[in-house]
């Protein structure tokens, strides 16, 4: 079969099913390439990230309301730092940590697709969150702010980390993690989990 | 740059209740003077620890941000002093090492700049600085911290993303490495606020970093699979299991002297934990006995081939009078193959592995003492290498 822009041959067969609607596509790899689907297997992820930004201008995959979402994303500026969406399409790269919360909305399936369908962190927390030691006295205080979604989620984390290792057999770390439970459970420490 | 063996020189790390100013320029100094760095073989090419027939070595790094200030993207030369001032102040403060080195990379002359990336204690990217508000690359404010004289730990100030740890293991050893790195984390964060968010984790100037900001990896050594020809398939696994497989030089380079570096891709909704489980119980292990069964293969069934193919590689890098990077690596690793199989038994499997490191220009020039053009490299190289693998190697 031929690539669906040049002569070559297509390798990359892409299949996408939008609104009812199923559109294939049928590419050589450097075609594909270009529009951000396939890559060569030593393609920095960065740069596969451009690809995909470029292409599809970053419209989230999916429900229709994306669009317009988008739409508006790109016209939207950081406060603080003032990078602008098409800044950060043109070079990959964010001008401080707010910048995170301006394109959140954006951000979220970019990064689920950067990250094989990762959309939450999971792991290590900053000490002033994670109920460790709090690094200076003022950090204290952001220790209690610790919202109570927050803690939720950890405590979930925590429970589905445990439940693996247990099946795991792994038990001296589902003995840290269950002290960890405790811990997080400890009447004073806020939690009004289930 | 000195090379003798010597005590610490004045860039120590301060002792308790004796640090650093911002823009103490104590250290800066022309390369003239004796540092603790570079005295020894670097920790990735000891050779020693798990699998060291296969791993060269192991490393972790993590990106980290300061809350409150831009990432290089948005930074102006004065955002840039400042976050180098706070990091290179925490970080000299914090009790990482017994002795840590600091290094202003805006003021360090080109070669040792090149040696740093030659022992991958720096990215090549943040030995030239990063360009921006009309001034050059190389006056971009910018620094490490190395750990001597054990080289296992690096800190870069003001990279991509404002502190890039990163702690380097002998052999397959990503659990120690972990949680060395783990732990210098903790106590760099005792004393700095980090940009952090309960969705993203960790924040990073590049989203591909977000989350854990970690990346696991390891330097393999690969020869059979190449000339088996199952390197192909090891690279396509791989990349299904969303692993980047790198060269020698990291992203974008090529695998000189069969050198290959694994890591993991994602950061982002997988746990350190698990990170670290996948690769180091799970991959690397198959990858390592894939390489020693087509090692076993070569021997079983191609004797000849691959010892002619050795032999050649020594007489090679033992007589010729020009030699390139590239051609001494390639040689060099039939050499570490031939050490491995049982086809040669000298020289030294360390030997070996030293030269991977000096056959590098800016080791070649140190070793010389001089600066040399491309073509003097070639003929120092060649000559450095006949002196320290000839007599034993012929043996």
């Amino acid at each position: 079969m031929k690539c669906d822009q040049c002569d070559n041959e297509a390798t990359v067969h892409e299949v996408t099913v939008r609104s009812g609607v199923k559109i294939e596509k049928h590419l050589c790899e450097s075609c594909a390439g270009q529009q951000g689907i396939s890559v060569q297997p030593t393609t920095p992820i960065n740069e596969l990230i451009k690809h995909y930004v470029l292409s599809h201008g970053l419209t989230p995959i999916g429900p229709s309301s994306a669009a317009g979402q988008a739409g508006t994303a790109r016209a939207q500026t950081c406060p603080t730092c003032k990078t602008t969406f098409s800044e950060f399409r043109q070079h990959g790269l964010l001008g401080c940590p707010d910048c995170y919360k301006v394109f959140e909305a954006q951000l979220g399936p970019l990064l689920e697709r950067a990250h094989d369908g990762g959309v939450r962190h999971s792991g290590k927390l900053p000490r002033r969150l994670s109920g460790g030691v709090p690094a200076a006295a003022p950090e204290g205080a952001k220790a209690a702010m610790l919202n109570i979604e927050e803690r939720a989620e950890r405590l979930r984390k925590i429970r589905v980390e445990l439940e693996t290792a247990v099946a795991a057999e792994q038990y001296e770390r589902a003995a840290k993690l269950r002290d960890e439970l405790r811990r997080m459970n400890e009447p004073g420490t806020g939690t009004s989990n289930s | 740059m000195a090379d003798s063996p010597n005590t610490p020189g004045p860039s120590d790390t301060p002792g308790p209740g004796e640090g650093r100013k911002p823009g103490d320029k104590r250290d800066s100094r022309d390369g003239s003077e004796p540092r603790p760095l570079f005295e020894t073989t670097t920790e990735w090419l000891r050779g020693e620890g798990e699998a060291s027939d296969v791993v060269l070595s192991s490393r972790v790094r993590l990106a980290r941000n300061l809350a409150g200030l831009p990432f290089a993207a948005k930074s102006t030369k004065r955002d840039r002093q400042k976050t180098l001032d706070v990091c290179r102040d925490r970080v000299l403060r914090a009790g990482l090492a017994e002795r840590l080195v600091w290094v202003d990379l805006h003021e360090a002359p080109a070669l040792e700049r090149s040696l740093l990336v030659e022992r991958h204690l720096i990215s090549k990217q943040h030995s030239k600085g990063k360009a921006g508000s009309g001034a050059a690359p190389g006056d971009d404010p910018r620094g490490v911290a190395v750990s001597v004289p054990d080289e296992r730990l690096s800190i870069m100030v003001n990279e991509e993303d404002h502190l890039r740890i990163q702690a380097i293991r002998s052999g397959l050893a990503l659990s120690a490495a972990w949680r060395e790195i783990d732990a210098a984390d903790d106590k760099i964060e005792a004393g700095v606020e980090y940009a952090f968010s309960s969705r993203f984790g960790y924040l990073t100037a590049c989203p591909t970093n977000v989350g854990t900001g970690l990346r696991m990896s390891v330097m393999l050594h690969l020869p059979g699979l190449r000339l088996t020809g199952d390197i192909e398939k090891v690279k396509r696994a791989a990349n299904d299991m969303s692993l980047a497989v790198r060269g020698f030089y990291g992203e974008g380079s090529e695998a000189v002297g069969d050198l290959y570096q694994l890591s993991n891709q994602t950061t982002l909704g997988k746990s350190e934990a698990k990170i670290l489980q996948e690769l180091e119980t799970e991959i690397i292990p198959r990858v390592i006995e894939y390489e020693r069964v087509s090692r076993r293969e070569l021997v079983g069934k191609r004797r000849s081939g691959i010892e002619d193919q050795v032999w050649r590689a020594l007489g090679l890098l033992t007589h010729a009078r020009l030699l390139t990077t590239e051609e001494a690596m390639q040689n060099l690793s039939l050499v570490r193959l031939g050490l491995m199989i049982g086809v040669l038994k000298a020289p030294d499997q360390r030997v070996v592995n030293q030269m991977m490191l000096l056959v590098q220009p800016a080791h070649l020039q140190r070793a010389v003492g001089k600066e040399l053009d491309q073509e003097q490299r070639r003929v120092a190289r060649a000559a450095l290498l006949r002196g320290k693998m000839g007599r034993d190697g012929s043996s």
